[in-house]
């Protein structure tokens, strides 16, 4: 296997606010291999955002990396400077983010865009930029690119901006791509037309993508692996398939569970996780989840386990793991696959 | 696009061959607006057309547009000069008051006011525009890098500006306009306040401060959106987000901004010429004229003070009323 184009090690991110810090991400180690698809899941303030962040080198202050390393294609990119950062970003690593419409400049025609993606770095001449940005527009399905070029983003659908996100995104044939919740804004109907354009995209470039996602549906359908983050930690590490028919994670597993389901019987109710989200504030001294763990025993408390390799390479951060067994948490839920 | 055309297409899409190469990307089934081949839009027509809409600012538009052109013309038109030698011929003609061959009347040399005041007006349009550009020019870089880098950066050109904007500007531009050798921090000479470009300069140096205030908070605002972090994200540097991404969407505000500046701007150099800064005879401006025509106030000459105040005060007129039409057109949420 080659050298992996991502890998961050122990990356710490910190937030300094007034009533104190603010844990974000807490010691995230993990990589992705060239032409993988890497997905990153976890519920809203889980870090998954801020671990992307981290990689582009664009966290917001007050926040700031306080540990651990990002490491390109085996450069390490935590204290770059920002002139050397800026000559990747968009380059070697390219970000598509949720909200097309607002992550379009609505003054600027999205032809204009995407050519001005490729002038920032390339030595490309105005007219040459333009014509590649026409293409671009076309390998992304985006019918009539010459005519919609032309187009101001507001005159654009959601998909349709959304496509020309990526195709500014790959402008540059970076190695990386970070979708950050890529879908997350756009109609349920173009949902899968979206995600089946930034595959084949990420093929065009031969890239490797971090998803960033909440959405299990779109894991299950786009990712290769399957990074599950809670409380800025990586709780579970495991290739798609592995993760879905056996989660391994407690945490995983109450996720699993919790996902409405067509065959459910009627009267049936949900799947709930009992409590909420730990304070980011204030997290407990060992296993985040463990206030919230059907399994939890007092090991659990004492210090924060260990994200160790179980079977097939698979990694979980759960004392327990070799006494437990793979099935969604849940009552009488039957242990069925979820790939789709 | 209606459902039924959507089940439509979704109809068409199954049908296609497999393997074929539309099925390499899936169809889009909405594309945004559809233009039936018509050019596309863009903001600049739908400005144009809501202030062609407003009619006062419409009027204003003309009027100024009018004013300019026949500020121009006229010299090269009339026989009547600024400066005509004092010819006795001339001097028969003197305190007459207006007529068909002398619209604003003469002056008491027999001079045609028209003339003079159309010569003025040139002269206060240029300095008008002049200053509002300059001013302009200074206030949006200022207020771009403060808005944009924060910090130590903006605490220093916001206090350097809060400082200037505490001066007393009349008492200052005063200092200033009479200075008889004006320099550049002894580096290079600056022209006088008496020539046009000289007084521009006198109205810049104090003119900026409020649109770099307004441009820095619009910035401020701007920043915080999404397509700025993709910027970033794209590789763009500070100046070129600033330059591509900030101030485009800030146009609005700017230039109505700056047509409003025109006006004070005009106001301003009236203001010192008539407290004898500025513009010196035999050179006209408005303000020499009224300061000239100061005593025939309640005489059978007070025509000498009325027109050139009455210009003055239509182009300061004009030009709020074209501000606040390209306020309205310029305004996304107006409903004109």
């Amino acid at each position: 296997m080659s050298d992996p184009v991502l890998e961050l090690e122990e990356l710490a991110v910190e937030f300094s606010v007034d009533d104190g810090v603010v844990h974000a991400v807490n010691g995230v180690s993990v990589h992705v291999d060239p032409g993988e698809t890497l997905a990153i899941v976890g519920e809203s303030g889980s870090g998954k955002t801020v671990a992307a962040l981290a990689v582009m080198g664009l966290i917001p202050p007050p926040g700031r990396i306080v540990g651990g390393d990002v490491r390109l294609l085996g450069r390490a990119l935590v204290g770059l400077r920002e002139r050397e950062y800026r000559k990747l970003r968009g380059a070697d690593i390219a970000m598509i983010f949720q909200d097309p419409l607002s992550s379009l400049n609505p003054a600027f025609r999205v032809g204009d865009q995407i050519a001005e993606a490729l002038t920032v770095h390339g030595a490309l001449s105005k007219r040459a930029a333009r014509q590649r940005a026409t293409e671009l527009l076309d390998l992304v399905g985006i019918p009539q690119p010459e005519v919609r070029a032309r187009y101001f983003p507001h005159q654009l659908s959601g998909g349709m901006r959304q496509r020309a996100m990526i195709a500014m995104a790959i402008a540059n044939s970076p190695k990386l791509l970070i979708a950050d919740e890529p879908t997350t804004a756009l109609d349920v109907t173009v949902q899968a037309q979206v995600l089946e354009v930034l595959r084949a995209a990420q093929r065009e470039v031969d890239a490797a993508l971090l998803l960033i996602t909440h959405d299990l549906g779109i894991v299950a359908g786009t990712a290769d692996r399957v990074a599950v983050m809670y409380a800025g930690r990586i709780v579970e590490d495991a290739g798609v398939d592995e993760l879905f028919t056996t989660p391994r994670h407690p945490y995983t597993r109450a996720l699993l569970a919790s996902l409405p389901r067509v065959d459910a019987r009627e009267g049936e109710r949900l799947q709930v996780i009992p409590g909420v989200p730990p304070n980011p504030l204030a997290l407990p001294d060992g296993c985040a989840f463990a206030p919230r763990c059907a399994f939890v025993v007092d090991a659990c408390r004492d210090e924060v386990p260990a994200l160790r390799a179980i079977e097939d390479g698979r990694l979980v951060r759960c004392v327990r793991v070799e006494e437990l067994d793979g099935t969604p948490v849940g009552e009488d839920t039957p242990a069925v696959s979820w790939r789709a | 696009m209606s459902r039924d055309l959507r089940m439509r297409e979704a109809q068409s899409a199954e049908g296609l061959a497999p393997g074929s190469a539309a099925l390499l990307l899936p169809e889009p089934s909405d594309v945004g607006v559809e233009t039936g081949g018509r050019p596309i839009r863009s903001q600049w027509r739908f400005v144009l057309r809501r202030f062609l809409r407003h009619r006062v600012a419409l009027i204003a538009a003309l009027f100024l547009i009018g004013f300019a052109v026949f500020a121009v013309v006229w010299p090269h038109v009339s026989s009547n000069g600024v400066n005509p030698p004092i010819t006795r011929a001339l001097s028969a003609h003197a305190r007459e008051g207006p007529s068909w061959s002398h619209p604003f009347g003469t002056d008491q040399l027999g001079r045609d006011q028209f003339a003079r005041v159309l010569d003025a007006t040139k002269k206060s349009l240029v300095i008008g525009f002049g200053a509002a550009a300059l001013s302009t020019l200074v206030g949006v870089i200022v207020g771009g890098l403060a808005g944009y880098y924060r910090g130590w950066i903006d605490a220093l050109l916001m206090r350097f500006t809060d400082l200037l904007l505490v001066l007393p500007t009349l008492a200052v531009l005063l200092i200033i306009a009479t200075n008889p050798n004006p320099s550049f921090f002894g580096l290079f000479d600056l022209p006088p306040a008496t020539e046009v470009g000289g007084m521009i300069l006198v109205l810049a140096v104090l003119g900026w401060m409020p649109m770099a205030r307004i441009v820095r908070g619009e910035v401020l605002s701007l920043r915080e959106r999404e397509y700025v972090d993709a910027a970033r994200a794209a590789g763009a540097s500070g100046p070129r987000i600033i330059l591509r991404h900030l101030l485009p969407n800030a146009i609005g505000v700017i230039i109505v901004f700056a047509t409003l500046e025109v006006g004070l701007a005009i106001l301003e150099e009236a203001t010192l010429s008539f407290l004898g800064a500025g513009i010196q005879l035999p050179d006209v401006s408005l303000g020499n004229m009224i300061t000239t025509a100061e005593d025939t106030v309640g005489t059978h000459l007070a025509y000498l003070i009325y027109f050139p105040g009455l210009v003055l005060f239509l182009l300061v007129l004009t030009v709020n009323f074209i501000g606040d039409g390209l306020r309205d057109a310029l305004d996304p949420k107006s409903i004109r």
